[in-house]
């Protein structure tokens, strides 16, 4: 077991574990930050997408170790404080998740995918959200919201 | 059915509730129990009021008017949650922006409703929320409502017949007087008899303000801001986590090697021997997983052992062969008749290979035994919370209504979350280490590879038509495992064919088998739309028009519908073809069409277009259903094309989502188009209804394009291009 500090949505946190941990468990079972969920445990699914500075991550195989050097953590739960995300707002006015499982992972890997690119195409959007499973399939609705959010839905 | 509980439990999961509220709660009986009244201060008022009448409590309602309804249905993405609210609220005659919902307490005697099969139960399976629940909520509601008039009436000193209510409010016309529902709540008072409202007296479904409209769902705030909790995302002081090695041979038992070496291991509590499986109890999930890695256990041979999915249907075919008696699941008409008279006779077989649930929620409880082992509570999702009450309560040797469970969100059930394996596993779990509470935590390995698998099966039909070519009957085997599983959906509801008979053949495999979504339709339907599709071809006849024939006139209807929603018939873009399909489940009937293309080199199978058309009675929710129906489209187009399990000596041979693939957004078709007839029958179950529909209309496009049939699912390339070259 060690000491680490992490930058998770904004705040420095102490943490301890062994360096083997992965940064979900630490996220959820010691930050008690739920919104981030497990599923595969491989990278496989998207369930446990975080950014890392902006960048959508799998936290589930990311070692603690490779986010103590004062890279940003982002979580759904840091995304906005009251939903306002323009990720968050599509996913409500399109009533996407089924489940909602994996729609933290799904919202986060839309979000991540805006910042780079603000207006992705419709193919754009296929390509990179096909990272993220939902096995209520609601990809029909999460590929329509991400327009909605981007402003290129017509 | 367990025994009944009342006094304790009812009290217990009651009072939870009621303590948190500063208005009152209407106790109403669903089926016409006395209801009563209760100040929410009062609470041996409430527990006397509960222990005399049975009474249930649909709903609560504070002097500021909020209203809090409770919902006896899981929520597992279906969208009970919202849909059946919506019904109590419309009777009730509630403002919905005042709405809350939670769910309601395990407590079959008082929330549940009567299955033939089962007795009293709360289970949420077979799309039957909504058709079960629609008149016990409508009655609730209404008697809700005639409490709040009654008490009004009084009030006012006029006639309750004179009384009407808007959203909310109750009005009085000829005085010109309004007042709010939470108005009434100061001076409620418990009427002297409270009828069973007429259903001549409910709603008019023409003055329906909630149901039929498109309501936001009531979860879907938090599912976007991740705040919905899961069972999994529980968080108890003091709580342990476990994590149980249940070996990869179904019915396999273990003998652990070194277990002095795994109890030395960083943050190990315990290992407990369950019978079937290792479970070790750590500090933190990590250092569960890792010990896991390090155990070493000798595992007896089971009914599994030997069994290779590979060589099951030359064992169904023997079966066949062999002429062996089944059990006879329909028999209408009379089908030797039938094959004795037939101009035409044919026979076709279909298969299909094990499929898992693959729910993205891995199995998964939160429990605590109190440190007496005299109590339970267990942290939950799933589709029975009653029975896993009863089950946990087993297993530790206490009584029923010592356990409570908490039901919370399922991240997707599809048929797997309606045993109560993982809540037991829990406790049990627990109990060694109680008081602290424990989190078991299935991994996507467990949870596939020790999964519960929708049985391989074959189906072989032998169809028999008259010198006009009209289908007489056919019969039906279906040979496979699973009790009664592989014979569900095989009943044809909707077809006009006089002659049907269906034998179920069982061959146990010592497989761990299980309801997957539609259950049995996936299967059957496939065979008995195939088998449609195939006569319609034999004959040179339109597939649509060879099932306009057959159809009684409400199923038709959602033919028809589908045939000009995909305008049927229109020539199509070289190299894209259409199939067609129709089928019964749950008591809706719905008909679907797709357009396919193919790559004849890869073998790979395109879906473009998904056109469906479903009458499910009244429909509650109607932007709800056509998302189920886009889910259960896409569920489909994994399950026939990406999904298979493969068993090896009894082992499974996938193990998460990396061997086993379900489909991703990059293969969906570019729509998915859902009508959603308006019809006035009572609800039926709509749920499942899309997904058995796509194997078919896959299959018969196959056809239309190559004139080859895929008979086995899934179709994977290989098998595609087996086809072609046959």
């Amino acid at each position: 077991m060690a000491k680490y500090t992490i930058n998770i949505n904004d705040e420095n946190q102490e943490v301890e574990a062994s360096e083997k941990t992965h940064l979900l468990w630490i996220v959820r079972e010691q930050l008690g930050l739920m919104g981030t969920k497990y599923s595969c445990g491989i990278g496989a699914c998207g369930a446990c997408t975080v950014h890392i500075d902006g960048k959508s991550t799998r936290s589930c195989i990311t070692p603690i170790t490779a986010v103590i050097d004062g890279q940003k953590i982002t979580t759904i739960e840091g995304l906005s404080s009251d939903s306002s995300h323009p990720v968050q707002k599509a996913w409500v006015e399109a009533q996407v998740p089924q489940c909602g499982y994996c729609q933290s992972g799904q919202i986060m890997h839309a979000a991540g995918l805006l910042n780079q690119n603000p207006s992705p195409s419709k193919e754009e959007i296929v390509k990179y959200m096909s990272a993220n499973l939902c096995r209520c399939g609601t990809y029909m609705r999460i590929a329509k919201a991400v327009e909605m959010a981007a402003g290129t839905d017509s | 059915m367990h025994t009944k509980t009342k006094q304790d439990k009812s009290v217990n999961s009651r009072r939870s509730f009621l303590k948190n509220s500063g208005g009152v709660a209407l106790l109403i009986g669903g089926a016409g129990i006395l209801p009563q009244i209760v100040s929410c201060k009062n609470e041996s008022e409430i527990i006397n009021a509960v222990n005399e009448n049975g009474v249930s409590a649909w709903v609560q309602l504070t002097k500021e008017g909020l209203i809090t309804i409770f919902s006896p249905a899981t929520e597992m993405g279906q969208g009970s949650m919202t849909a059946l609210p919506i019904i109590f609220a419309e009777e009730m005659d509630a403002d919905w922006d005042k709405v809350s919902v939670e769910f309601a307490p395990q407590d079959a005697d008082l929330y549940g409703r009567d299955l033939k099969w089962k007795g009293r139960s709360m289970m949420t399976f077979g799309s039957t929320g909504v058709m079960s629940y629609y008149s016990i909520l409508r009655q609730a509601g209404a008697q809700a409502r005639y409490i709040l008039l009654s008490s009004a009436a009084k009030r006012w000193d006029v006639d309750i017949k004179n009384l009407t209510t808007g959203p909310s409010k109750i009005i009085h016309k000829e005085s010109n007087r309004e007042m709010s529902y939470g108005e009434v709540v100061s001076f409620l008072e418990i009427p002297s008899n409270i009828p069973t409202i007429p259903d001549d007296q409910l709603k008019d479904p023409k003055d329906f303000r909630l149901i039929g409209s498109v309501t936001p769902r009531t979860d879907i705030p938090y599912k976007v801001n991740g705040t919905a909790q899961f069972a999994m995302d529980l968080k108890l002081p003091d709580m342990l986590y476990g994590s149980i090695n249940r070996g990869r041979l179904h019915g396999a038992k273990p003998t652990l090697k070194n277990e002095g070496k795994i109890k030395e291991m960083p943050g190990v509590v315990g290992v407990y021997d369950i019978g079937y499986g290792i479970g070790i109890v750590t500090e933190s999930v990590t250092e569960g997983f890792m010990a896991r890695h390090f155990l070493e256990i000798d595992w007896s041979k089971s009914d599994a052992s030997g069994f290779n999915s590979a060589d099951a249907f030359d064992t169904y075919d023997k079966v066949l062969e062999d002429g062996k008696s089944g059990k006879e699941m329909h028999n209408e008409g009379d089908v030797k008749l039938a094959r004795e008279s037939a101009a035409n006779t044919y026979v076709f077989d279909y298969k299909n290979d094990y499929i898992y649930h693959g729910q993205q929620e891995p199995l998964n409880a939160v429990a605590r035994v109190a440190e007496d082992g005299a109590s339970a509570e267990v942290w939950i999702g799933t589709q029975n919370g009653v029975d896993t009450a009863a089950d946990i309560a087993g297993a530790l040797g206490i009584s029923v209504a010592s356990v409570t469970v908490h039901q919370q969100y399922l991240g997707g059930g599809f048929g797997r979350r309606t045993l109560s394996d993982y809540g037991v596993e829990a406790a049990l779990l627990a109990k060694e280490v109680a008081p602290r509470p424990v989190k078991l935590i299935w991994t996507r390995e467990d949870d596939l590879q020790y999964g519960m698998y929708r049985p391989a099966s074959l189906q072989r039909m032998e169809a028999f038509t008259d010198e006009d070519g009209n289908l007489t009957g056919f019969t039906h085997d279906v040979v496979g495992d699973g009790v009664r599983l592989i014979a569900d959906g095989s009943d044809i509801n909707g077809y006009k064919i006089p002659n049907h008979k269906v034998v179920m053949h069982i061959v146990p495999h010592g497989i761990r088998v299980k309801h997957w979504r539609a259950v049995g339709h996936g299967t059957n339907k496939f065979a008995i739309e195939c088998m449609m599709d195939e006569i319609a071809a034999e004959q040179n006849t339109d597939p649509v028009e060879f099932r306009k024939k057959i159809l009684e006139p409400k199923p038709l209807a959602t033919l028809e519908k589908v045939a000009t929603m995909a305008n049927w018939g229109k020539s199509l873009p070289s190299g894209r073809a259409r199939g067609v399909a129709f089928l019964e489940r749950s008591r809706t009937f719905s008909s679907g069409i797709c357009e396919i293309s193919l790559d004849r080199s890869s073998g790979k199978i395109r879906v473009h277009h998904f056109w469906s058309a479903h009458d499910a009675g009244v429909v509650i929710q109607p932007d709800s259903v056509v998302a189920q129906m886009e889910g259960g489209i896409v569920m489909g187009l994994s399950s026939i094309f990406n999904e298979q399990i493969t068993i090896v000596n009894g082992e499974a041979q996938q193990s998460n989502y990396n061997d086993y693939p379900i489909i991703r957004m990059h293969d969906l078709p570019e729509t998915i188009e859902t009508e959603i007839l308006k019809t006035t029958t009572p609800p039926a179950g709509i749920g499942e209804s899309s997904t058995p529909l796509v194997a078919c209309a896959v299959a018969n496009a196959f056809f239309a394009m190559t004139g080859k049939r895929l008979r086995h699912m899934p179709f994977t390339p290989a098998r595609v291009l087996e086809a072609l070259a046959s």
